[in-house]
């Protein structure tokens, strides 16, 4: 079996499915001939036809709003956005149709598009290449949001999101597209969307994070463990609709919990983590629930970047202040 | 001294078949020989203003909430109906009820539609048009989108999208014919110019001579029609949809007409223009221009109007009587169609929305 990083998780993903259902068709800028910037979409121009790869003019909200017609006409669209920091422009479509155009119609169209996007900073990108937008996106009813943490979990949520009947919104963390290979079976077998991954049980805290997060967790979690703290690692793995039902268990059995996102605190989706498991769970609680989050500032260019993304240092500190109340 | 020379020549072509007494301008479209086609649209022109009339009048009684009238438009709605197929994919904004019944789209949907209810867009009779488009512009990547699926699919079929003057001042449209200059699409677009843009005349949204030119930068064909010449606006369209169809891309018509009513029963339109300028457009109106041809041609007759008129109330009078014995939908009707299937997440929300249900219309 292969090893391979999760970039080639998620070429390896679109072209199981292209081969298998004739209905998907992949648009996007620079997605065809140049197989995307990341190479997410590399090779498949050429097995499946530039009918079914479809080089697209360069315009955000173009491409999510030809990909609302083609679904309703009976296609799977997969559209890549080439950044989340571009997604501005797609708003409108995204919100006014794709995320209604079921509702709107009481079922008689609907909308499975996945709209995919890198997601988070990291690799000395430019201005605007960094963002990390899911709270614009989850706030949205009518619309799932998936974030993969591993070539194998991006393979499986991919397939599961072209299969939706519903529109998906993929962000794949841009850290994590060649940070680390894993051996990916290419059997066409889906995850489910709407769970939570447990990456590590432990018993003191919960950590509920996604997206490159979840790898300094894990790191912060395993440097825990040597002085005698046992974190629960989890992966949101879908950011909307949120799997409560996991997170609430963890935090009944560890009576803790620190929420981690890159993207800002305010308003961020940890701010309705924090929300729900207080209003359900608070009495279980040994602690304040604490989120280490990016900074309620602009994303800045590169040379302060891994100053903004919480670090592995921020995270056991927070675990630390946890255990110490 | 270098020189100058032309690099590209335009210019924009502008139809009319009658003249404002209802005249024939020339020797007539062949199709036109079909004097039932004529009757039928002129009858469908005649029941979409009936509605209309009965609508703002409804909205005024408190029965039905804002409502955008066609008042004017009739020849352009119902000429681009007649010139679609039915395999075809429509694409409105919210006023062209007239070719949305020539699809055979109700008056009650539009009326549950415009009273707050969304079953009023299920479209049995037309079960790939989009609904009622509000955010303006915004339809028109999904006709890109449509005719772009036709196009990979190889059928003979196209999409129709209809914008407003105010509409091409969006992103959305000129994007959408960028796109489908590019790819060649199976794609009409009809800019409904109707010289107003809620306050905002055509003058201040634009400095161009015509919209219709606008489609020259993507590429695509375009050309202006007198939308309130309903043959006119048929053999265009027509053109267009058949061009289409064949696989030969995209066309964009200008349709040049005059909203005679406000922008919506919100609206004020004494606010914003002249009593003179809306009489002046009146006299163009579409409706009386057709009638006039048709019995010029011995194609109607006044026994015909007054048989028509009877059958337009009674046909509104029932949608009417239907809509308003509709009870509003149960809370769940909120949580049902969010999803194929609704996430457990939401099972809770919509047991509270149960519990607090408020009572009546």
């Amino acid at each position: 079996m292969a090893q391979m990083t999760m970039v080639e998780a998620i070429n390896m993903a679109h072209a199981w499915e292209m081969a298998s259902d004739p209905s998907v068709v992949v648009l996007g800028e620079d997605v065809g001939t140049n197989g995307g910037v990341f190479r997410a979409t590399v090779g498949l121009q050429q097995r499946f036809g530039k009918s079914r790869v479809q080089d697209t003019p360069l315009a955000e909200g173009l491409i999510a709003g030809t990909a609302i017609g083609m679904a309703a006409q009976g296609l799977k669209p997969v559209a890549e956005i080439q950044f989340m920091g571009f997604i501005y422009p797609a708003l409108d479509q995204i919100a006014s149709h794709m995320a209604r155009l079921r509702n709107r119609t009481r079922g008689r169209l609907s909308c499975p598009v996945v709209l995919r996007m890198p997601h988070g900073g990291g690799i000395h990108a430019p201005e605007h290449h960094s963002e990390s937008l899911e709270s614009l996106l989850c706030h949205h009813p009518g619309l799932r949001v998936v974030c993969p943490s591993s070539p194998a979990r991006a393979y499986g949520l991919l397939l599961a999101a072209i299969r939706d009947p519903d529109p998906v919104i993929f962000l794949e963390p841009v850290r994590l597209y060649r940070f680390a290979r894993q051996e990916v079976p290419d059997d066409g077998q889906a995850l489910a969307i709407g769970c939570c991954f447990v990456l590590r049980e432990g018993s003191d805290c919960t950590i509920v994070t996604w997206g490159a997060m979840t790898v300094d967790s894990l790191k912060a979690a395993e440097q825990l463990a040597l002085e005698g703290v046992s974190c629960e690692v989890i992966d949101a793995g879908t950011l909307a609709p949120l799997d409560f039902e996991t997170i609430l268990d963890s935090v009944v059995k560890t009576g803790r919990l620190l929420i981690v996102h890159e993207a800002p605190r305010n308003c961020g989706l940890g701010a309705e983590i924090a929300a729900t498991v207080g209003e359900q769970a608070l009495y279980d609680l040994l602690s304040p629930i604490r989120r280490v989050a990016g900074y309620d500032t602009v994303m800045p260019l590169y040379r302060l970047e891994h100053d903004y993304i919480p670090g592995v240092a921020r995270i056991i500190d927070a675990i630390r202040a946890t255990l110490a109340e | 001294m270098s020189e100058y020379r032309t690099a590209a020549h335009f210019d924009i072509a502008y139809r009319a078949c009658l003249d404002a007494d209802g005249a024939a301008l020339g020797e007539l479209p062949g199709w036109a020989q079909d004097g039932e086609l004529l009757r039928r649209m002129y009858r469908m022109m005649v029941r979409a203003r009936s509605f209309d009339t009965k609508a703002v009048n409804l909205q005024r009684t408190g029965k039905l909430g804002t409502y955008p009238s066609c008042l004017g438009h009739e020849a352009t709605h119902v000429g681009v109906g007649a010139a679609m197929h039915a395999d075809d994919v429509l694409f409105t904004v919210y006023r062209e009820i007239g070719t949305k019944f020539w699809r055979g789209i109700d008056m009650l949907d539009v009326l549950l539609y415009w009273g707050g209810d969304e079953r009023g867009t299920l479209y049995t009779r037309s079960p790939q048009d989009f609904p009622f488009c509000v955010p303006i512009g915004s339809q028109m990547p999904h006709a890109a989108g449509a005719a772009l699926a036709i196009q990979i699919r190889d059928q003979r079929r196209c999409a129709l999208a209809f914008i407003g003057d105010g509409g091409t001042s969006q992103g959305a449209f000129y994007e959408a014919l960028n796109f489908a200059g590019v790819k060649s699409l199976p794609l009409v677009c009809v800019i409904v110019n109707n010289r107003w843009a809620i306050s905002v005349p055509v003058s201040a949204q634009t400095a161009a001579a015509t919209l219709a030119q606008k489609a020259i930068a993507a590429g695509i064909p375009a050309l202006q029609v007198d939308g309130n010449d309903v043959l006119a606006v048929r053999d265009v369209v027509g053109e267009a949809v058949e061009r289409a169809r064949r696989g030969d891309g995209p066309t964009v018509i200008e349709a040049l007409t005059y909203r005679l009513s406000d922008h919506t029963t919100s609206d004020d339109a004494t606010r914003y223009r002249s009593t003179e300028e809306v009489s002046a457009a009146r006299r163009l109106e579409p409706i009386a221009r057709t009638r006039s041809f048709l019995q010029a041609r011995a194609l109607w007759t006044d026994a015909d109007e007054q048989a028509l008129k009877a059958a337009c109330s009674d046909e509104v009078e029932a949608a009417v009587k239907q809509y308003l014995a509709t009870p509003k939908q149960s809370t769940d009707a909120m949580f049902d169609h969010l999803y194929a299937q609704l996430p457990a997440a939401l099972h809770a929300q919509r047991e509270e929305a149960r519990r607090y249900a408020a009572p009546g219309h």
